[in-house]
């Protein structure tokens, strides 16, 4: 029988070792390109020279970019709370269906979620089209008027977050339905015992109990939904009139399609202390209430 | 196997097809290091057929010349093919040669060998270069792109002659006639005023005027010869910002007026959406190369044989229309430019032209004036008789892109963002005021020219 080195005999060593392919993904997927978005903020237009913040300095100056700031926090809260409100909604209601049956409802309802959103959203564009839609096909023929869903400003941003929504609700469904089968069963019992009503079940044990999933759920869904991309490269790229872009799609046009990597890459990188802020305060919370349960 | 060293030209080597032409084919010029692996990464025609007719082409030389030729052909739909080059041009591997239309010989000169030696070579044996084509890719006293046998195009008017005449008073094939002589005269009326009644009897007749007021390029190249034939430029010539005057004002105006006549849905357009709307049927005119017309012919033909494509109309300061040159570059990571250099030699003789432009069925135009004598495509294409006749532009026409006259590294960023359709969407859909549109450009503007 072969012995193992002394090293590898050690279980520290081992975790380290059987960690590697890890951190090797971090660093290579995250930390590097996460470091060189920053060196790259840092150059002038030609990457020839260091301008230190002058990218950020410019960004603020510019019309379009503040806009893409408001539009990108009124599409991430408008999109992450009907998100959330429909996964709950629906959670609650598979949960009351019997264990048998909850499986192909699911199954059906995290449909949207594992389809490559760029597929999905190739057939939300041939519905929203904006001369041939096939939603406005049905429209005429009820006699109500076409839509301009992506032609103008109002719809063009409730396609979007409509298909946001879509795609991202199953996600807060399955996390919410996880965490409703794990609040005991006894409490509703006791509650159902004392005269307690179905909205006094909700809010007395059901929110209380799953609002740390909430609060993750909420936070993962703001990072996620903040940095879209694909919904609006497919449906709209930005238009009409740059009022649809994202963080992540106007850095793609400023960056990628007019060459401007590094003020593409300065957009890009104003979201992260945002995101950074964001997570701190919800993270410390969930702690702060997991240690008062404990 | 390819090799980095540039060789001696050494050899002068007739191509077949050569002969048919006579003195007017050019010698193609064969280095010694013609082997090994080429990879190509080339746009993805409109055109029904055409790629196939390029693969051929290509193949063909390749078994000659003993270089594996590899081809992908990429869209230029959702921007992909300046997508690819980015991609490429930043990780330092990809194709050997890539194309380039007019916006991208700029934006990646950093990445492009010199071809000044392949491109001296074609334009002393076959003559003058368009001089917009030479503004695109003649950089800092270097050619960093040479001409490609595919691509390069224009924007006429193209629109429905039936329609025109029923619903506008405009006879087209009258005042632009397959072959004889134009009437200067009437010529000179077709103006952007005209144009103007005429969009407004389409618009009356259910069959509208459309074209792209969306960040597509298409929206940028027909406003790029509307603002220029107003004298309405963004960035001047020295690189100065000169978008807040007069002529623009004059363009905005002229807009917001002809916007009345059009769908409500040409703020979504993109690329294809103006083509569908003249092939279904449901469009009067737009501003195209032959695409809408080659594909019409297959799947609409009773809308084919009504098609004319003719002149811009005329603005104050002259008649202009879009023009896009499509360049061939080699990056400076390509392993076998020695062979790359052959083939752009190769794709540059006239009778791979004129197989191209057969195959496209004149949807590419040659941006070297004598190809223009090889070839009848433009006379001969049909139905309905004489429909691209007007296609290689006869008349008083000059040509220019988004961006033009700025300095090409700025133009090229005016095009690649779109600032002209978006500035015209602003007057004409967002409500701004005009001076207030002036000024979102100028804003948007300082960040195209800042270092």
């Amino acid at each position: 029988m072969r012995v193992l080195p002394p090293l590898l005999r050690r279980k520290p060593a081992v975790a380290v070792l059987m960690c590697v392919p890890l951190f090797a993904l971090i660093l290579g997927l995250v930390a590097y390109p996460f470091f060189h978005a920053l060196f790259l903020a840092t150059l002038n237009k030609a990457e020839t020279a260091f301008v230190g913040l002058d990218n950020f300095s410019f960004l603020f100056g510019r019309q379009t970019f503040w806009m893409v700031v408001r539009q990108s926090l009124l599409f991430a809260l408008v999109a992450v709370v009907f998100k959330a409100l429909i996964g709950l909604a629906a959670a609650h209601a598979i949960n009351t269906i019997p264990t048998k049956g909850q499986r192909k409802w699911r199954g059906m309802m995290l449909i949207p979620w594992v389809i490559p959103p760029a597929l999905s959203t190739l057939g939300w564009w041939w519905l929203f089209e904006p001369t041939y839609s096939a939603i406005n096909w049905g429209l005429t023929k009820l006699a109500v008027p076409a839509v301009p869903w992506l032609s103008d400003t109002f719809w063009a941003r409730f396609s979007i977050i409509l298909v946001n929504v879509w795609v991202g609700a199953p996600f807060f469904l399955i996390m919410y339905l996880a965490a409703l089968k794990s609040i005991p069963g006894e409490l509703y019992e006791a509650a159902e015992m004392d005269g307690a009503g179905p909205w006094q079940k909700f809010f007395y044990i059901t929110l209380p109990m799953i609002r740390n999933i909430i609060a993750i759920t909420t936070l993962f869904s703001i990072i996620v939904t903040l940095a879209n991309f694909d919904i609006v490269r497919v449906l709209t790229q930005g238009g009409p009139l740059n009022t649809t872009h994202l963080f992540a799609t106007y850095a793609f046009r400023v960056g990628i399609e007019s060459g401007d990597i590094p003020l593409g890459a300065a957009v890009s990188l104003f979201m992260f202390p945002m995101l950074a802020i964001l997570a701190f305060i919800i993270l410390r919370n969930v702690r702060r209430r997991a240690a008062s349960l404990a | 196997m390819g090799t980095k060293a540039t060789a001696s030209r050494r050899t002068f080597m007739k191509t077949a097809g050569a002969t048919a032409v006579g003195a007017l084919a050019a010698p193609y010029v064969k280095t010694a290091y013609s082997a090994g692996k080429l990879k190509l990464g080339l746009w993805d025609h409109w055109v029904p057929g055409a790629n196939e007719a390029l693969e051929q082409i290509l193949t063909r030389w390749g078994e000659d010349n003993g270089v594996e030729v590899t081809i992908d052909f990429i869209t230029s739909i959702g921007n992909k093919l300046l997508l690819t080059a980015q991609a490429e041009s930043r990780a330092g591997s990809g194709h050997d040669i890539y194309s380039h239309a007019f916006a991208m010989v700029p934006l990646f000169k950093h990445r492009l060998v010199a071809v000044d030696d392949v491109v001296e070579d074609i334009l002393s044996s076959q003559g003058p270069i368009a001089e917009i084509s030479r503004f695109s890719a003649f950089l800092d006293g270097a050619w960093r792109g040479s001409p490609s046998p595919t691509g390069t195009l224009s924007y006429p008017t193209v629109a429905r002659r039936d329609l025109f005449l029923e619903h506008a008073g405009i006879d087209l094939t009258e005042l632009f006639p397959a072959g004889g002589t134009r009437d200067p005269a009437k010529i000179d009326g077709w103006d952007w005023e005209a144009f103007l009644q005429a969009a407004a009897g389409l618009h009356a007749a259910g069959r509208s005027f459309g074209a792209p007021l969306a960040t597509t390029p298409d929206g940028s190249a027909w406003l790029a010869h509307l603002f220029a034939s107003y004298g309405a430029a963004m960035v001047d010539e020295q690189g100065e910002l000169v978008v807040n005057s007069d002529a623009v004002r004059e363009v905005l105006e002229y807009l917001i007026r002809i916007a009345e006549f059009m769908p409500d849905s040409v703020y979504a357009w993109d690329d294809a959406s103006n083509n569908r709307w003249l092939i279904s049927g449901e469009g009067g005119a737009i501003f195209n190369p032959p695409s809408a017309w080659a594909v019409a012919k297959r799947d609409n033909p009773g809308v084919a044989r009504h098609i004319w494509h003719f002149d811009v109309p005329r603005g104050p300061v002259g008649r202009f229309r879009a023009f896009t040159s499509f360049f061939w570059g080699i990056w400076d990571f390509s392993e076998n430019q020695s062979a790359a250099r052959d083939l752009l030699r190769y794709v540059a003789q006239p009778e791979v032209v004129t197989q191209m432009l057969r195959a496209s069925q004149g949807f590419d135009l040659p941006m070297i004036r004598s190809h223009y004598n090889h070839s009848q495509v433009w006379a001969e294409a049909e139905p309905p008789a004489g429909v691209l006749y007007n296609y290689a532009m006869l008349g008083d026409e000059r040509t220019v892109f988004a961006g033009y006259p700025a300095p090409p590294e700025i133009g090229a960023r005016i095009a690649t963002q779109q600032i002209l359709p978006t500035l015209a969407a602003l007057v004409t859909q967002g409500g701004e005021t005009i001076n207030d549109a002036i000024g979102w450009a100028e804003n948007e503007l300082e960040g195209v020219l800042r270092g």
